[in-house]
């Protein structure tokens, strides 16, 4: 008998469609994305960025620690001294599509040079346009150094 | 007259002993879960054979390790079975910590244990809505990447990334938690999490439509499921009460107390209420390892293995060219070979490793369970019909980064 109402009267169907009934009325969890952005925290692994001291010199010192970690190989870099007589790279190239976004380059380099910033966004039509050079770079960590800063110092304490 | 109708019947009988129809599933069917290329030979809508077809994500993981320093060979574990990274980083730490004779401090230990059943839970949100969603229930998978989504966000608060996390290390793990992130984790493991999969429960436990497409679907035998060398939910799913987690306790579970699910029937509907009740006991596991995580380092104190802090190598020439040493060279792992297997959310995922005392991996053999429970595919499904593939798939739970590697 019991098993007979429960074949008839569909209590979990019911059930199922008063609880999605009841999540109707709960507020919405989707995001608006372009203008509205899920959190990320200040270890995000984003878009790389090449980073300058305060003076406006650039951080990279050509170690190639970076080169070395990386283990995707997509970092390419070549080095010659500058004519102030410091070292300095001459050619540091990314190809960020090659890149897996490990992390490993930022935790390699000894000055901080090379970080990967808070930036996702950065889709392109062309495969070109993804690798980057030295100016890219540096553009990136121009353009990002007030959120890459606070990020780095949040980090500190952790590193 | 009669004769006519002799020969209609004739007919009649001649068109029904048709050949198997050969049928192609995917490799870019929404149910197939990712490149799966099934080949089915099917009797009207009765599948008679069932040929897997695998290697279209095949990336050659285990050749690139052999060109890769330890370090660097993290990252391809969490590209194996993309949807639970940290547990395959687990198994090739504790791998290359064995060659290495190293202990790693008991704060990291917690830490591993932490987030591998995170990873658990989340591997089994996803395994359990998408399922749904493949016989037949969209609402499920709404509601379960919402909460995937949160777990995802504390991934991204400890590593830097949602899915490739690149977090345990041979030596024990990156970076600390930050500050805050426990108290987090442990109000999303005592509320929000157990709320979903009460709902998802109530959807799906007592559903007709569910239990008509699961129910007696793809039954594996306990005999069949140690024959054919099952794993993990797979495995318990058919009564066997197996876990390398309780059998050969590795990290701190010997220390943590939770109970092994076993279904009963072995079927579709068994596996899906085993992977159920485990995500119920990985979120006891992981309170439990939240009241219990000592304070402490998160690496071990060893600069041959484990890059000294940023602060030291700032100041300390030795500790400068440690990093630079670990940054470029790597260590070298003392020759001999080790087997190491962590009980993954899909099964006993395995790394064989083998070191001639250089800094790169002499070889490095995985073991993925989702190959050994696609090479079943044929005898599971065979009998079945066409619809029924789909639900055996689906309670496998394959990923093919780990099938194809």
């Amino acid at each position: 008998m019991d098993s007979l109402a429960r074949s008839f009267l569909l209590p979990e169907i019911v059930k199922g469609m008063a609880l999605t009934f009841k999540y109707m009325f709960k507020p919405k969890v989707t995001i608006n994305y372009p203008y509205e952005k899920g959190p990320i925290s200040p270890r995000f692994r984003g878009e790389h960025a090449l980073r300058r001291y305060p003076n406006g010199e650039e951080r990279c010192i050509a170690c190639k620690l970076c080169e070395a970690i990386c283990p995707a190989l997509a970092i390419t870099i070549e080095a010659e001294p500058r004519e102030d007589g410091s070292r300095r790279t001459s050619r540091y190239d990314i190809d960020m599509t090659k890149c897996i976004y490990c992390g490993l380059c930022a935790e390699a380099c000894p000055v901080d040079a090379i970080v990967e910033g808070p930036n996702f966004e950065f889709a392109t039509e062309t495969r070109e346009e993804l690798y980057y050079n030295k100016d890219k770079l540096l553009a990136n960590g121009d353009r990002w150094e007030a959120q890459i800063a606070a990020n780095l110092a949040a980090e500190a304490p952790y590193r | 007259m009669n004769a006519k109708t002799n020969a209609a019947s004739v007919d009649i009988q001649e068109e029904t002993q048709i050949r198997p129809y050969t049928m192609n599933f995917g490799p870019q069917h929404p149910a197939a879960h990712g490149v799966l290329r099934l080949v089915l030979e099917m009797d009207g809508e009765v599948v008679e054979r069932a040929d897997p077809h695998i290697g279209l994500l095949h990336r050659g993981t285990e050749k690139l390790i052999e060109y890769k320093t330890y370090t660097q060979a993290v990252p391809y574990f969490d590209r194996l079975d993309y949807v639970s990274p940290m547990n395959q980083e687990h198994a090739f730490a504790l791998a290359t910590e064995k060659l290495l004779g190293i202990t790693v401090p008991e704060r990291a230990q917690y830490i591993r244990v932490l987030f591998s059943e995170l990873t658990r839970i989340l591997n089994h949100i996803l395994n359990i809505t998408t399922f749904a969603l493949d016989v037949g229930a969209i609402t499920p998978a709404l509601w379960g990447f919402e909460e995937r989504e949160k777990g995802m966000e504390f991934y991204d608060r400890v590593c830097g990334a949602r899915l490739h996390a690149n977090y345990f290390r041979p030596g024990g793990v990156r970076y600390d938690m930050p500050a805050g992130l426990a108290e987090d984790m442990f109000e999303w493991a005592d509320k929000s999490v157990c709320e979903v999969i009460d709902d998802l429960e109530t959807l799906l436990s007592d559903n007709r439509i569910f239990k008509q497409r699961t129910v007696d679907i793809g039954a594996v035998s306990e005999a069949d499921a140690l024959d054919w060398g099952f794993s993990g939910p797979m495995l318990r799913g058919s009564g066997v009460a197996w876990d390398l987690r309780k059998s050969q306790p590795y990290e701190v579970y010997d220390k943590l107390d939770f109970d092994i699910p076993v279904g009963k029937t072995g079927d579709c509907y068994a596996r899906y209420l085993v992977r159920m009740e485990e995500m119920r006991q990985s979120i006891k596991l992981m309170k439990q390892c939240l009241e219990k995580m000592p304070e402490g380092p998160v690496m071990v104190d060893d600069y041959k293995v484990a890059p000294p802090p940023r602060a030291e190598m700032k100041g300390s020439m030795e500790a400068l060219i440690h990093h630079f040493k670990l940054y470029t060279e790597g260590y070298h792992v003392p020759a001999g070979e080790t087997y190491t297997a962590v009980e993954a959310p899909k099964g006993e995922f395995g790394v064989y490793l083998v070191s001639d005392g250089t800094n790169k991996p002499y070889r490095c053999r995985i073991k993925a369970p989702g190959f050994a429970h696609l090479s079943a595919m044929d005898f599971m499904s065979k009998g079945h019909m066409l619809a029924d593939t789909v639900s055996i798939i689906g309670s496998m739970d394959v990923v093919f980064g780990e099938i194809d590697r």
